[in-house]
C-alpha cells in the first residue's frame, strides 16, 4: 500500500475559494454570485479583489440560478455559491430549465455537502444532490477529495464549456493530492494499484478509502483504490479495467446509496461486467445533528465500514 | 437601430399576418396557446419591427443588441411567427410547430438551436431573473443596449419574480424593461378569482421600479409611446416596468376577452371563421 504524505489538513471549500481567486486573476470572464454565504463559501478574497465581478443575491437562490443563466449571455462564466442543499434541491427546476436544458455555461458551486457540516442537522445537510444533478442531461458532476483537488477542479471547470455541478464541504481533511496535479474532468485517478478488490471513492471518502487500504493491507488484502472525482461523465474505462483485474468493487461516497456514485457504477457493471459490489453510503435516510466524526461513524462512512464492505464483497467473489 | 423601423401602418400589416400564423399553427397541431399569443401580437411586433436594435443573423451573446426574453413561454406561437417574419428563419418552418424533430418546440428552447431563442422558458417565473442577469452583464461589458422581458400576469403568482424584482431595484439594473401582459386571465379563470394581484402598480413601485401603464397593448398608437417612454427612462438608476393591458385572444372575435382560449386550438370551422377576420398581408407560410 502506497503512502500518502501530507503536511496539513484543510477544508475543500477553501480550495474553491483559492481557485476562484486565481480564476479572477487569470480569466476576466469569470464572475461570481452568492446567496448570503460569502464567508461560508470562502469567496471573500475574490470579492475583495474583483468587486465589480461579484453579485450579492441575498437569500434568493432561485433568482441566483436564473441570474447566472442570464449572465452567460454576453460571454461571462458565472460561478454560483451556496450550500449544496440550496444549490440543488431548492432550485432544481431553475437549474433544469434555465441552465441544463438551455445548455448554459454556469458553474454551480456547492459547499457543506453531505453529512459533514455536522451540527446544523438534516435541513442543511444533503445526501441526494449527486443524484439530482447527474440525472440532468448536459450536466457535469464533480466531487473532489481535498483542498488541492478542489482548487484544481475550480480552475479546470472554467475552461470547460457547459453546466457543471461542483460539490465540496466544510470539514478539514488531509490535503494529500499534489498541488501541481492538473485536474482532468472525467478522468479517474489511480491512487493505489492492487489485485484483490477495487475501491471507488469520491469526495471525503477518498481519504477514508486510503485509511481502509492500510488496514486491509495488514490483513493481507491488496486493494486497488481509485479516486472518482467526476461522477458524470463517469470514467467507465478505468472502472472496467480495474474490476476486470480484481473481480469485485466497493463504492464509497458521502451520499444516499440511491442515486449516487454506487448506482452509476452498478449500471456500468450490470451492462458490461456483472460483478459483486458493496455500497458504502447512507442507506436512504436523512442525517441529523452531531459532530462530523460522530455522523460519519453512525452512518457508516468511515474506514471501518469500507473494510467491512471489502470483506463482504471478497467473500462473494466466485 | 431597428432593421425595419416600421411605422404604425406597417406594424399593423405585420400584426395581421402574425395573427394568421398563430391560429394556423395551433390549428395544425390541435394544441398550443392562441389566447395570450394573440393578445401580445402588437407588443412582439413592435419590439422586433420598431423598438429593438437586433440582428436576424442570430448571435447568442447579442453584444451591441437589445435582447428579448419571453418568460411566459407558452405564447411561443407569437414569438415564433414574429421571429420568422423578421427574418430569423424561414416562415415555412412555422409549419413544424410542436411536431416531432422540430426546432419550434411547444415552449421555446435552445436545445434545437432555433435562431432568436436565448433561453428555454415554460416553467414560469424564471425570465425576469435571466433577463436581469443578462442586463447586468451588458453593463459590465460596457454595452449600452437594453434587455426586455415579458411575463404573464398570472405568472406573477410565482415567488421567484419578486426575488428578481427586489434584486434588480437593489442593484439599479436600469437597462431592464419588464412588461407584464396584464390581460387578467389565467388557466383556471380570471386572475382576480384565482389569485388576485392587488395593486400591481403599487407593488412594483414599492419594490423600487418605475412603472408605466399602457392602456391598450392591442393598439399601436397606445403601445408605441409607452415603449418609447420606457426606453427614455432607462439609465436613471431604476428598472422599468410596463403594465400592459391587453385582451387575450385579440383580433379573433370569438376568442377575445376570455380565458377559454388560453390553451385550446380552433377546429376547422373556427379556423375558417378566424381567418376571415385576419387579412393575409404577407404570404401565408
Amino acid at each position: 500500500m502506497k503512502d500518502f504524505p501530507y503536511s496539513e489538513s484543510k477544508d475543500t471549500r477553501s480550495g474553491f475559494g483559492a481557485g476562484l481567486l486565481e480564476l479572477g486573476r487569470t480569466n476576466p470572464n469569470v464572475v461570481a454570485l452568492c446567496a448570503d454565504l460569502v464567508g461560508s463559501l470562502k469567496m471573500g478574497d475574490f470579492i475583495k479583489e474583483f468587486p465589480e465581478r461579484f453579485f450579492q443575491v441575498g437569500i434568493a437562490e432561485a433568482n441566483m440560478i436564473g441570474l447566472a443563466a442570464g449572465m452567460t449571455i454576453g460571454g461571462k462564466i458565472p460561478f454560483t455559491g451556496t450550500f449544496a442543499n440550496f444549490s440543488t434541491g431548492r432550485v432544481y427546476d431553475q437549474i433544469r430549465q434555465s441552465v441544463a436544458y438551455s445548455g448554459k455555461n454556469v458553474k454551480i458551486c456547492a459547499s457543506h455537502a453531505g453529512l459533514t457540516l455536522g451540527e446544523d442537522g438534516a435541513t442543511h445537510q444533503i445526501l441526494e444532490d449527486l443524484g439530482m444533478m447527474k440525472m440532468l442531461p448536459h450536466m457535469t458532476v464533480i466531487n473532489p477529495c481535498d483542498f488541492n483537488q478542489t482548487k484544481a477542479a475550480t480552475i479546470a471547470i472554467a475552461d470547460y464549456e457547459g453546466p457543471v455541478y461542483l460539490r465540496f464541504g466544510r470539514p478539514v481533511v488531509p490535503n494529500f493530492t499534489p498541488a501541481d496535479q492538473k485536474f482532468e474532468i472525467g478522468k479517474a485517478l489511480m491512487l493505489n494499484e492492487g489485485k484483490d478488490v477495487t475501491i471507488l471513492a469520491t469526495g471525503h471518502l477518498v481519504w477514508k478509502a486510503i485509511l481502509a487500504g492500510k488496514l486491509l493491507a495488514e490483513q493481507g488484502i491488496d486493494a486497488e483504490i481509485i479516486n472518482i472525482h467526476t461522477i458524470k461523465p463517469l470514467d467507465t474505462e478505468a472502472i472496467l479495467a480495474s474490476v476486470r483485474k480484481t473481480g469485485c468493487v466497493v463504492t464509497a461516497e458521502e451520499h444516499n446509496y440511491n442515486g449516487g456514485l454506487g448506482e452509476s457504477v452498478a449500471r456500468v457493471l450490470a451492462q458490461q461486467l456483472p460483478s459483486p459490489q458493496e455500497f458504502v453510503a447512507v442507506m436512504d435516510t436523512f442525517g441529523e445533528s452531531g459532530t462530523p466524526e460522530q455522523l460519519m461513524e453512525k452512518y457508516g462512512l468511515n474506514e471501518q465500514s469500507i473494510v467491512s464492505a471489502v470483506q463482504r464483497v471478497i467473500s462473494r467473489k466466485k | 437601430m431597428n432593421p425595419f423601423n416600421y411605422d404604425a401602418d406597417q406594424l399593423l400589416n405585420v400584426a395581421y399576418q402574425v395573427r394568421r400564423d398563430i391560429v394556423r399553427m395551433v390549428h395544425a397541431v390541435n394544441s398550443g396557446h392562441p389566447g395570450g399569443s394573440l393578445g401580445c401580437t402588437e407588443f412582439l411586433v413592435s419590439l422586433y419591427f420598431r423598438q429593438m436594435t437586433h440582428k436576424p443573423e442570430f448571435d447568442m451573446n447579442g453584444i451591441g443588441e437589445d435582447l428579448f426574453f419571453l418568460s411566459n413561454g407558452h405564447i411561443s406561437p407569437v414569438w415564433y411567427s414574429t421571429l420568422a417574419r423578421a427574418g430569423y428563419f424561414d416562415p415555412k418552418e412555422l409549419a413544424t410547430f410542436r411536431k416531432l424533430n422540430s426546432r419550434l418546440q411547444g415552449h421555446p428552447a435552445t436545445e434545437e438551436g432555433l435562431p432568436g431563442i436565448r433561453i428555454a422558458s415554460g416553467s414560469l417565473g424564471q425570465g425576469p431573473s435571466v433577463a436581469t442577469g443578462a442586463a447586468q452583464i451588458k453593463k459590465l461589458n460596457g454595452d449600452d443596449k437594453l434587455v426586455y422581458v415579458l411575463t404573464g400576469d398570472g405568472e406573477l403568482e410565482e415567488g421567484q419574480v419578486w426575488e428578481a424584482a427586489m434584486y434588480a431595484a437593489h442593484h439599479k439594473v436600469d437597462n431592464l424593461i419588464w412588461t407584464v401582459d396584464y390581460n387578467g386571465q389565467q388557466i383556471d379563470g380570471p386572475v382576480d378569482a384565482v389569485m388576485s394581484l392587488g395593486n400591481l402598480r403599487a407593488k412594483f413601485e414599492a419594490f423600487g421600479w418605475k412603472v408605466l401603464n399602457c392602456d391598450n397593448g392591442n393598439n399601436f398608437a397606445s403601445l408605441i409611446p409607452v415603449l418609447d417612454e420606457a426606453k427614455a427612462l432607462s439609465g436613471q438608476g431604476q428598472p422599468i416596468c410596463i403594465l400592459m393591458n391587453t385582451q387575450m385572444g385579440f383580433g379573433v372575435d370569438f376568442m377575445m376577452g376570455s380565458h377559454k382560449w388560453h390553451g385550446v386550438a380552433p377546429n376547422d370551422a373556427q379556423l375558417e371563421q378566424a381567418l376571415v377576420q385576419l387579412k393575409e398581408t404577407l404570404n401565408d407560410y
